[in-house]
């Protein structure tokens, strides 16, 4: 067992109960949440030992999408930390009876759970939840709004290569329409003062980013010699209607990052995946597995990330109990 | 029959007479019966309702309201609805055809008829499908529809996709003089969306209703209507597209009318921010320019109407995501209110101009003999309080759905009293006078 770490100067400056989306984070919450991710992983010998800080609570995966590594991760992250979990999925639950997400949520509250890390196709749903349980909510990715830990574990990973974020040009490419990932990280590297490339063709990449603050590019070769971080989105197909580009042979000319992109980018480019990687479609095997590539550190930041909101999450909700301050409003 | 009534010290405001001072009206036998009786004049037993210091006002008239019977009756009832009415001052409402089995036939109209009849609530009107089985492709028994009653055609809430189908049956309405009303929407373009689309749907990751789905709608609609001479009401609108095209057609002299809802006046897509599917209404809560651009198309008349926009559903259809909930609202009750607290309040529009769009020109667009109260016409009038400001509180709506934007908001002027055919239907206090 490893030795457990101080952590009550990072549970001070911490005061929510939820972790709903990084749009409402600010610079300083941000910086907590990846400074305590550190000395998680750090604590963990890289997230592969365990630190009882959380023994005999419970954590529940409320999942009514499909994923794999998302709940394994915030499985492993609770465990890690000495926390019990329990699993629910939309297939075979009640919620294939026609029950209501809320009511399949309380029943499991009312079981008596710590946190719930829930998964849903619609945005907002974690937010309605945190609304009406009595327990801390995590959103684990709600449709293609938000994955608040899939933008903290970038910004680890980002943070841990780079120092900091000043200075640092960090392009999203890909299906910024469909994708929760991009939604996260950007407002995360805005607030922590990266300059953020939103690159895509026209259909999956809304000119109405740039309204809202973000540079927008359509070509990827126009600003791939500017780009210190490439954080290369999946297409997915299974939330588009219509195809939004002509065949994924034509995409992948146009955006997929291959060996002679590579000679075109800066000698320390970082390479990033969130995964599920199609390889051949946004990302060639040989920059996928080459030495620029960072996703499988992703991976393991991944654990750290979530051990680090369970912590704080769980760490206010028993400093409220004890001092009855009030949390920040959810919206 | 009801005792003869005599509603006093109220100001009364009726467009239709360019009236709007301090007055006296007399009610007999179910009809206005006289403008500033002398006391001499009035009849026995007479009723007094004292209206001192609120305005008494042709009943209100809604263009197009969801009843939901027969069929879905978790949502609304006939009863529910007319009574949900009357305590918004609605004295008429039009209802779509937005039922199971659809309102297609002689027997669906005589159906809702004789219910309505019943309920004592408002009055009730149906439109009657535009197409068969409001399937969108087969022109429905117009002619038929109208000997039972049915006032207008319209599939609202659904759109007609149909071009050739729309055009026939603004030919074919000429010989019924009925006007045909259009929920503009390309549904192509619209598919699966569930708010504006705009900065706040991207931001949100929520799928967009696109503004150009009801400008290019409208464009069709107000052609079609150009092209055929037809009697067509497009509405509810929400874009500044929308407003553009009527504003360039009425410019030309082409006797096309619109209309829109109180939320659309009140209430930007910032609000969904907060993901609840009170929100979710249609069309959709636009970007304040939208808004800012409605308001001022009611006030200069390219808006004829104010609708308000009931889309009944019930709780448990609402107590879901976004992507689950339905388009859904109770809207009658709050829909005068809603209309002062955006047109009133910042100054846009008097009371007059607010009464003409919310019942003398609604009254005129579906070829009805209210929204006035002109002596001898049937006496359906509201008693309006304009200083009350109250807070919406759902679960006080006679309407069977409690789903509301408003919700908690604070809204100014309320409806004290609502008759129809001069019997008092609903008074939120009573407080009428002992007889002379």
């Amino acid at each position: 067992m490893t030795e457990i770490p101080d952590l009550d100067p990072y549970v001070e400056r911490w005061n929510r109960r939820h972790l709903l989306d990084l749009e409402r984070l600010s610079e300083d919450e941000l910086v907590t949440l990846l400074d305590v991710a550190q000395i998680l992983k750090d604590a963990t010998e890289g997230c592969r030992r365990k630190v009882p800080l959380l023994s005999g609570r419970t954590c529940a995966n409320l999942f009514f999408e499909n994923s794999t590594r998302t709940r394994n991760s915030f499985s492993l992250a609770a465990k890690r930390l000495g926390a019990d979990t329990v699993e629910f999925g939309s297939s075979g639950s009640s919620i294939a009876k026609g029950e209501t997400f809320t009511d399949t949520a309380k029943t499991i509250e009312a079981m008596g759970v710590d946190w719930v890390v829930t998964r849903h196709q619609t945005p907002g749903t974690p937010h309605l939840l945190s609304r009406e349980l009595d327990c801390c909510v995590l959103n684990a990715g709600d449709g293609p709004h938000e994955h608040p830990t899939q933008g903290l574990l970038d910004l680890l990973t980002i943070r841990q290569h780079r120092g900091s974020f000043a200075g640092l040009t960090v392009a999203l490419v890909g299906d910024i329409a469909h994708s929760r990932t991009a939604r996260s990280n950007i407002w995360g590297l805005k607030k922590l003062g990266a300059h953020v490339i939103i690159c895509g063709p026209p259909t999956l990449v809304s000119q109405r980013w740039q309204e809202i603050g973000f540079e927008v590019a359509h070509r990827l070769d126009e600003i791939l010699p500017r780009c210190d971080v490439l954080n290369l989105l999946r297409i997915q197909f299974e939330r588009q209607n219509a195809r939004p580009f002509p065949s994924v042979r034509e995409y992948a000319a146009l955006y997929a990052m291959n060996a002679s992109r590579m000679k075109r980018a800066k000698d320390d480019i970082l390479i990033m995946a969130p995964g599920p990687i199609n390889r051949g479609v946004e990302i060639t095997p040989e920059v996928a597995d080459g030495p620029h590539s960072v996703i499988l550190e992703q991976v393991t930041n991944g654990i750290a990330v979530r051990m680090a909101a369970l912590y704080l999450l769980a760490a206010a909700d028993e400093k409220r109990a004890h001092t009855g301050l009030e949390y920040q409003s959810v919206v | 029959m009801n005792r003869p009534l005599l509603i006093e010290n109220g100001t009364l405001v009726d467009p239709s007479q360019n009236l709007n001072r301090v007055g006296r009206l007399l009610i007999q036998q179910g009809m206005f019966a006289a403008l500033d009786p002398s006391d001499d004049d009035l009849p026995e037993q007479c009723q007094r309702l004292d209206a001192t210091g609120c305005l008494v006002t042709p009943g209100l008239v809604d263009l197009g309201v969801e009843l939901r019977e027969p069929g879905y009756e978790e949502d609304e009832t006939i009863h529910t609805c007319s009574h949900a009415a009357l305590a918004g001052g609605f004295t008429t409402i039009l209802a779509t055809a937005s039922t199971d089995p659809v309102i297609d036939s002689h027997g669906a109209v005589e159906f809702v008829r004789q219910k309505a009849t019943t309920a004592r609530g408002a009055r009730v009107h149906v439109l009657g499908c535009l197409s068969k089985g409001r399937d969108g492709e087969q022109m429905a028994e117009l002619g038929l529809l109208a000997e039972a009653g049915a006032v207008g055609f319209s599939d609202a809430p659904r759109a007609v996709p149909n071009d050739a189908l729309l055009k026939r049956t603004l030919e074919y309405c000429r010989m019924l003089d009925r006007p045909i009303f259009d929920r503009p929407e390309v549904p192509e373009l619209a598919t699966g969306g569930v708010m504006h689309e705009g900065q706040v749907s991207l931001v949100l990751g929520l799928k967009g209703l696109p503004t150009e789905a009801e400008d290019l709608a409208v464009a069709r609609d107000v052609r079609l209507a150009e092209a055929t001479d037809g009697r067509l009401h497009v509405g509810p609108v929400s874009t500044m597209g929308a407003v553009d095209m009527l504003r360039r057609v009425k410019d030309r002299g082409i006797p096309v009318t619109a209309s829109c809802c109180p939320h659309n006046l009140l209430l930007s897509d910032a609000v969904m921010r907060t993901y609840e599917s009170r929100f979710k209404v249609h069309p959709p809560l636009r970007s304040p320019r939208h808004v800012e651009t409605l308001r001022q198309a009611v006030r200069d008349t390219t808006i004829d109407a104010i609708q308000s926009g009931h889309m009944p559903r019930s709780r448990e259809k609402m107590m879901n995501d976004l992507d689950q909930a339905p388009f859904g609202i109770s809207a009658l009750e709050t829909a005068l209110a809603a209309s002062v607290t955006a047109l009133l309040q910042t100054g846009i529009v008097d009371w007059p101009t607010l009464i003409n769009r919310m019942a003398t020109r609604p009254a005129q667009i579906a070829g009805l003999e209210a929204g006035t109260l002109q002596v001898g016409r049937p006496a359906d009038a509201i008693v309006i309080d304009p200083r009350e400001s109250w807070t919406v509180d759902p679960n006080a709506f006679r309407s069977n759905c409690n789903s509301t934007p408003f919700e908690r908001m604070e809204l100014m002027s309320r409806v004290s009293h609502a008759l129809v055919s001069g019997e008092i239907r609903f008074a939120r206090d009573e407080v009428i006078a002992a007889a002379k």
